[in-house]
């Protein structure tokens, strides 16, 4: 059974592990792109009053930063493990809706490229209203342009990726499991999966409606966001958080997964405490849910719902400080391998755990009075979001990238690449703790001298060159293994989940015969049997229509960037045809 | 203030801070050093989770760096003991975070309620409006109106009303406490009592477009008889200047130029749309407190606002470079 290998075959593809490269490598060239930004950021406060950067370009890229980072780099290369890895971790020949998992990354791919097309044009007008978008900062009145414009239309379309993606991986993992494969014995990545793709399918339907109520205050001109006619920017900051505190968990959860994948291969003993670690990842899940003000405790919601605020953020501190603890016991008494993969998800419970502790000083409001936006704040959710969910990623990338490619990352220069993340990160961030608590606001492109915090962030600023090196020692790695690195085989590190027992790249149809799964730990508890012959695998042919259907989106986008009505029927017959010759389209070619 | 030193001193020993050391200082804007009853009891309550926090950072990192030290794979070893749970260690783990959670909790909520802003009998009322980028502070009770500068006695209750016309900003002097937010729509109140003379800086914590980071304010604590000096300045109209002074001139110009529609100096021009210029030779500082008021600031201000400070909404009004010393010298003559 030979694979086809041109372009039409990737563009048509329906092959979740050749989906699940796609997002990997556009999530990368996000990731570095948003990399990029932030080192411009860091070089323009590396002294004080510079003047390296324009105040709109500075404003520019912290927005930009943040939104390429969360909604193009760190969900989708979650999600390229996702495709990649929960179908094979269950004993699946692919994902429940192939074609659907196409569009979900054509519509991605097409989202991200039509907000940062915004580079592109005359005078840059790229997204400048913060990755939080707060009214009425984004109302037209006070930003005229299409910088927003630009942002909520390209959220719009992301959050189609996002809801798509999540159906998919829910319907996925509860249904296409190998016979024996009950829940309790799903990996703790396909756990976290499925429960990221609950938050997924909950949460984007609240910003969606809070951009929906945005375009039409700029498009329209009604009134939701803008007090003058009794609209409330309030309103904005509630669906914001409310979506956005889940959104937290759907970056971190992946991560936990991965670690929760990672540790037990690398201390040779099962995950300790199993179920209360996923039943933990499902209540941090739920209770994500009920603390969002606490990103608005400034705000002035009044004693009694800064309180009730204030102790369900503390009270989430429980589940995770129980996996945390899960995860120490797995290590203890076990056989230690430090390989990259394994440094990666040791540093992560390191950083992680700062971020989470700073965080229980903000759940405080009194505290967070003195500690939001600033510098303090942008330390605690690094230490989160780069310490804790890329660390996560990193952990993933070193120890599932044999299982993609065939071949192993240089663990010498995957040390090189992990020193250099793991120093950088600590020396950007560590002192944005103190540059915060000594007054310095968050996205301000200038501070004065008299603040005193000059070679703080001089420093800071050092360390986000180191991790600038970082990358590119982790891009050389990438690069070199293609040649040079050592043959994989099925199961390099020994690990005991499903996608470990089969080919190292797998075949198109993944596994030859389904397992019938009787433990939790397949290949440590029962090695695989040897498997007859298979007979012929029917594996779907690949199509054109999602990538058709996804095109549909971006040109409905431009109606409303550009104030003209007959374009958005052009881009919905677009997505109309497509999904019609989808629909229709001959089940067996 | 003993409870500063000793906050700065237990920070440096434990984080090895010869960093802040080496930076110097005086930090203006340190929430670290509180002066007035609302910033200790902010301090005071961060300074008992921080140290809670310390305790779960050590014992953490401390199990993860013996494990990964102790707890190493050797050659021809066999597997390790296959431990899957223990319901005793899950329960004491659970239990232990919920504990050290009840000691946060409550004095969270305690002082949640003690620094809601609820203004002491008597209180001194300041209204604070953010406007895109710079302050306007109004004391109702003593019919001022003044920008970017505020002044308050020490030793007395002091209760801000915070709103703003336009987009959402922040009003924060991390000295004298927490901030809040500066919302269309909404008041929001903070009460305090200053507790030292002295010059407090601030500034907008919220971002509000392009010159957020040049919307800055200071904040005089003054003694008792300073507060009411500066009061009986602020509410006299600043003298006339000499017929045929360069003050008077300067005066024209102020009409010439169209400053007059935005701004108000009392008994002669009523414009709203920028800060109160009445007696604007007495503050310290100009355009949104980002400069120092000085003649060569004033110059350059005045010359080109949006190129000092960008997007602001005080357009370039070409002043000659004839016309410009004797306009600057009618602004401080405005005293």
């Amino acid at each position: 059974m030979s694979e086809a290998t041109g372009l039409k075959s990737w563009l048509t593809t329906t092959d979740h592990k050749r989906i699940g490269k796609l997002y990997f490598w556009t999530a990368f060239v996000f990731f570095l792109l948003g990399g990029f930004e932030a080192l411009l950021i860091r070089a323009q406060l590396a002294k004080p009053d510079n003047t390296l950067i324009s105040a709109d370009t500075y404003n520019q890229l912290f927005t930009m930063h943040g939104t390429t980072m969360v909604f193009m780099a760190l969900m989708p290369l979650a999600a390229a493990f996702f495709n990649y890895i929960v179908p094979l971790q269950i004993g699946a020949r692919d994902v429940a809706f192939p074609r659907l998992n196409a569009f979900s990354y054509w519509v991605f791919l097409l989202g991200a490229l039509f907000m940062n097309a915004s580079w592109l044009l005359p005078h840059h007008p790229a997204p400048d209203g913060g990755w939080f978008g707060y009214a009425t900062l984004t109302e037209r009145q006070f930003n005229p342009g299409p910088n927003i414009d630009f942002w909520l239309l390209g959220l719009q379309i992301l959050g189609i990726a996002s809801l798509a993606a999540g159906f998919n991986f829910i319907v996925t993992i509860l249904n296409l499991r190998a016979p024996g494969m009950k829940m309790m014995r799903l990996p703790v990545f396909s756990w976290m999966t499925l429960v990221t793709s609950f938050l997924m399918i909950t949460a984007f339907p609240v910003i969606t409606v809070a951009l929906v109520f945005l375009m039409f205050d700029r498009v329209f001109g009604t009134h939701f966001y803008l007090p003058q006619a009794g609209g409330d920017p309030v309103l904005w900051q509630h669906l914001f958080w409310l979506f956005g505190h889940p959104e937290v968990y759907i970056l971190i959860l992946p991560a936990m997964g991965v670690v929760s994948e990672v540790l037990p291969t690398f201390s040779r003993k099962p995950l300790f405490g199993y179920t209360v670690v996923v039943y933990s990842g499902v209540l941090i899940g739920f209770m994500g849910w009920g603390v969002w003000s606490h990103h608005m405790f400034s705000v002035g919601l009044g004693p009694i719902a800064d309180s009730v605020f204030a102790l369900t953020t503390m009270l989430i501190a429980i589940p995770t400080g129980v996996k945390i603890f899960n995860w120490l016991a797995t290590l203890w008494g076990g056989q230690i391998r430090l390989t990259t993969a394994m440094c990666f998800a040791l540093g992560f419970i390191a950083l992680f755990t700062i971020g989470g502790l700073s965080g229980v000083t903000h759940a405080a409001p009194p505290a967070d009075l003195q500690q939001t936006d600033t510098y303090y704040v942008v330390a605690h959710f690094h230490y989160v979001l780069f310490g804790g969910t890329m660390m996560g990623l990193f952990a993933g990338m070193y120890y599932w990238w044999p299982k993609m490619t065939g071949r192993l990352l240089s663990e010498r220069l995957g040390l090189v690449h992990f020193w250099l993340m793991f120093i950088g990160m600590n020396l950007t961030f560590f002192p944005m703790h103190f540059i915060g608590l000594l007054g310095m606001p968050r996205r301000i492109y200038t501070y004065s001298h008299d603040l005193g915090v000059d070679s703080m962030n001089l420093l800071s600023s050092i360390g986000a060159g180191l991790l600038g090196l970082g990358m590119i020692v982790f891009v050389f790695n990438m690069w070199r293994t293609r040649r040079h690195g050592a043959v994989a085989g099925p199961n390099p590190w020994d690990g005991a989940t499903l996608e470990w027992s089969i080919p190292s790249p797998p075949p198109v149809h993944n596994f030859d015969v389904i397992p019938t799964v009787t433990s939790r730990l397949p290949l440590w508890d029962a090695p695989p049997k040897p498997v007859p012959p298979p007979g012929h695998i029917h594996v779907p042919a690949g199509s054109w229509w999602p990538m058709v259907a996804a095109a549909g989106l971006p040109v409905m986008a431009l109606a409303p960037l550009t104030h003209t009505v007959w374009i958005v029927f052009v881009g919905a017959a677009i997505l109309l045809y497509g999904i019609y010759r989808w629909a229709y389209e001959p089940f067996e070619v | 203030m003993p409870r500063y030193r000793r906050h700065s001193i237990s920070f440096a020993a434990l984080l090895g801070l010869g960093l802040i050391a080496a930076c110097g200082g005086p930090y203006p804007q340190s929430t670290l050093a509180p002066t007035s009853d609302f910033g200790v009891a902010v301090d005071r309550l961060f300074t008992g989770i921080f140290w809670w926090a310390c305790g779960v950072f050590v014992v953490v990192e401390g199990l993860l760096l013996f494990s990964i030290l102790r707890f190493r794979r050797r050659e021809g070893a066999s597997a390790p003991a296959q431990h899957h749970g223990h319901t005793t260690l899950e329960i004491a783990w659970t239990l232990a975070p919920a504990l050290i959670l009840v000691f946060i909790a409550v004095p969270t909520v305690r002082t949640i309620f003690a620094t809601a802003g609820t203004a002491a009998p008597g209180a001194l009322r300041v209204e604070v409006i953010g406007h895109q980028w710079w302050w306007e502070y109004r004391y109702p009770d003593l019919g001022l109106v003044t920008a970017n500068e505020m002044h308050v006695p020490v030793g007395r209750p002091v209760v801000v009303d915070i709103t703003s016309t336009d987009v959402i900003h922040a009003w924060w002097t991390p000295k004298l406490g927490g901030k809040r937010d500066a919302i269309p729509g909404h008041h929001n109140k903070i009460a305090f009592r200053a507790d030292s003379i002295g010059e407090y800086m601030g500034q907008c914590v919220e971002y509000c477009g392009a010159s957020h980071a040049n919307m800055r304010l200071r904040t005089f604590v003054d003694s008792d008889s300073g507060f009411q000096a500066w009061v009986a300045a602020q509410r006299v109209a600043p003298a006339a200047p000499a017929a045929g002074s360069p003050e008077a001139s300067g005066k024209q110009m102020f009409q010439k130029y169209g400053c007059i529609g935005c701004h108000t100096v009392a008994g002669v021009s009523t414009g709203l749309v920028g800060p109160n210029l009445t007696h604007v030779g007495t503050r310290t500082t100009i355009a949104g407190a980002s400069m120092m008021n000085t003649e060569q600031h004033l110059h350059d201000w005045v010359g080109n606002p949006p190129g000092m400070k960008p997007g602001s909404m005080m357009p370039n009004m070409h002043v000659s470079a004839a016309d410009l010393p004797a306009l600057i010298a009618y602004l401080q003559s405005l005293k």
